[in-house]
């Protein structure tokens, strides 16, 4: 039941990649999808990231009940909680459901208005025109997007921290400052790349193969959500077995 | 002219196409006509590629359609313009950058051609000045007329128009009838028409092909169909009273 489906992902993958009609306009699309998926998405993940390190830090302070534990040790929770999970994998979460659903639905509209047929019929390589740009502007930003979240996640800790006297500044300051892995930092780049491809590249598959009209694209639409989701839950794990 | 031959098509149980053969010329409109699930639609896409048909071929001036793999058909597709049912314009393109797309991705001309040549495509279906309009901002009529003037934009030697008339005026329609004809003899293009709309059948229709159940089963002219002993055409041309009423008089 699943290999008819992945046989046809696959081969939409297979057309995605080849080789671009006119490089020019390709280029300028990707620009397009850059902006859109990054600047776009920009507000929702600086939100979240925020409240995401006040309710971990504020959580963790609560669960520390030993007078034993330094209070340090909250910062670097946050931290390596930042790096490794939150920021790639809710932001991921996040974006499947802001960005997954646009292309699904945009691509799907495209396919039930015959908006993909005339591309068919002028030659071009549909998939790769509406979908390569989508993959390469997102595996490019998302990234960036992790790297934006990490930094907001740990302030919005710090914020919380300080403000509800969970943690003073410089315990916190001094917990995120120390044994510092770099490692999980690649682990988290890796994440966001992966993430991004899943997000994009689920959701185009969608997209492209709705057969119906409005009420097919709204299926399409929440399918690829749900299977975006689903796909970056277990990379995460299966990254995370490997890596770490 | 376009050739094809003993055309099989089916969907899962559905056998919708069953053996269709046919030539259509050039510089003249050719129409296929017949009921709702006859199979207009679904011959028109596998002449196109967009089905792919079980058995039988199609042949675009002696080049084998069917057989050819995708970079080959590249080289024919440029050479085809077709209207949408639902025009299919780029939402998130306007007038301008419709007609240019395909102008933009095969050739190497200049911002002023490539505009030069859109204005041109636009005045030619009387739409000058509607470079800026948006898909969304346009009637039925206007946007049937824009997927014409893309159509139309690399020059085709060959023109494939699925249902111009459906959800337009009669006098919109006969509009677009009269542009399909004109520019199918201005440009000797093959033109290719499905339609159950009558009026085009009288207006434009100079060689017709009649599907019935997956079936040729009537092909001649506009002059000849009125006259046709054929049961199924008969009921399928006479089913409105206004049809019925002109055989009468």
């Amino acid at each position: 039941m699943i290999f008819h489906p992945l046989g046809k992902y696959i081969l939409l993958l297979k057309a995605v990649f080849r080789r671009p009609e006119k490089w020019n306009i390709y280029r300028s699309e990707i620009l397009h999808e850059m902006v859109s998926i990054g600047v776009g998405s920009l507000g929702i993940i600086a939100i979240i990231s925020l409240f995401l390190g006040a309710v971990t830090t504020v959580q963790t302070a609560f669960q520390l009940v030993s007078d034993f534990i330094p209070k340090s040790v909250i910062g670097m929770i946050v931290r390596d909680s930042a790096i490794l999970e939150l920021s790639p994998t809710i932001s991921a979460i996040v974006l499947a459901g802001k960005v997954g659903s646009s292309i699904a639905s945009q691509i799907g509209t495209m396919r039930v208005t015959e908006q993909i047929d005339a591309l068919e019929i002028m030659g071009i390589n549909s998939p790769g025109y509406l979908i390569l740009p989508k993959i390469i502007g997102a595996v490019t930003m998302i990234p960036l997007l992790v790297i934006i979240s990490i930094g907001l996640t740990i302030t919005g800790g710090y914020i919380a921290g300080t403000a509800s006297g969970a943690v003073t500044g410089e315990d916190f300051i001094n917990g995120i400052t120390s044994a510092f892995i770099p490692f999980t930092f690649t682990v988290s780049m890796v994440k966001s790349v992966m993430f991004a491809f899943i997000i994009t590249s689920v959701s185009a598959y969608q997209g492209f193969y709705t057969d119906g009209g409005a009420l097919e694209v709204g299926r399409s639409s929440t399918k690829a959500v749900v299977i975006s989701c689903i796909a970056i839950l277990f990379t995460d794990y299966v990254v995370a077995q490997l890596l770490l | 002219m376009i050739k094809i031959s003993n055309i099989h098509k089916t969907f899962g149980e559905n056998h919708i196409l069953k053996g269709i053969s046919a030539e259509f010329k050039e510089g003249i409109c050719n129409l296929i006509i017949g009921g709702s699930g006859s199979g207009k639609t679904t011959l028109l896409k596998c002449m196109v590629g967009l089905h792919e048909p079980e058995k039988g071929s199609v042949i675009y001036d002696d080049r084998n359609f069917t057989r050819m793999n995708f970079q080959s058909r590249i080289e024919i597709r440029t050479e085809i313009g077709m209207l949408f049912q639902g025009s299919a314009l780029f939402d998130s393109m306007n007038v301008e950058d419709n007609i240019m797309f395909p102008i933009n991705m095969f050739t190497d001309q200049n911002h002023k051609e490539k505009l030069e040549r859109a204005n041109f495509c636009l005045e030619r279906v009387n739409l000058t000045g509607k470079n800026k309009l948006f898909p969304a901002e346009l009637s039925g009529g206007m946007k049937k007329r824009v997927g014409i003037a893309r159509a139309i934009a690399m020059n085709p030697k060959y023109l494939f128009v699925d249902e111009p008339n459906s959800g337009l005026d009669p006098k919109t329609a006969i509009v677009i009838d009269d542009l399909i004809q004109e520019l199918t003899v201005e440009y000797k293009t093959t033109t290719i028409v499905v339609t159950h709309d009558m009026n085009s059948v009288m207006g434009i229709g100079e060689n017709i092909i009649f599907l019935h159940e997956g079936k040729k089963w009537w092909e001649g002219s506009n002059k000849e169909i009125s006259q046709t002993d054929n049961i199924e055409l008969n009921e399928f041309v006479f089913a409105s009273k206004f049809m019925l009423a002109l055989q009468k008089k």
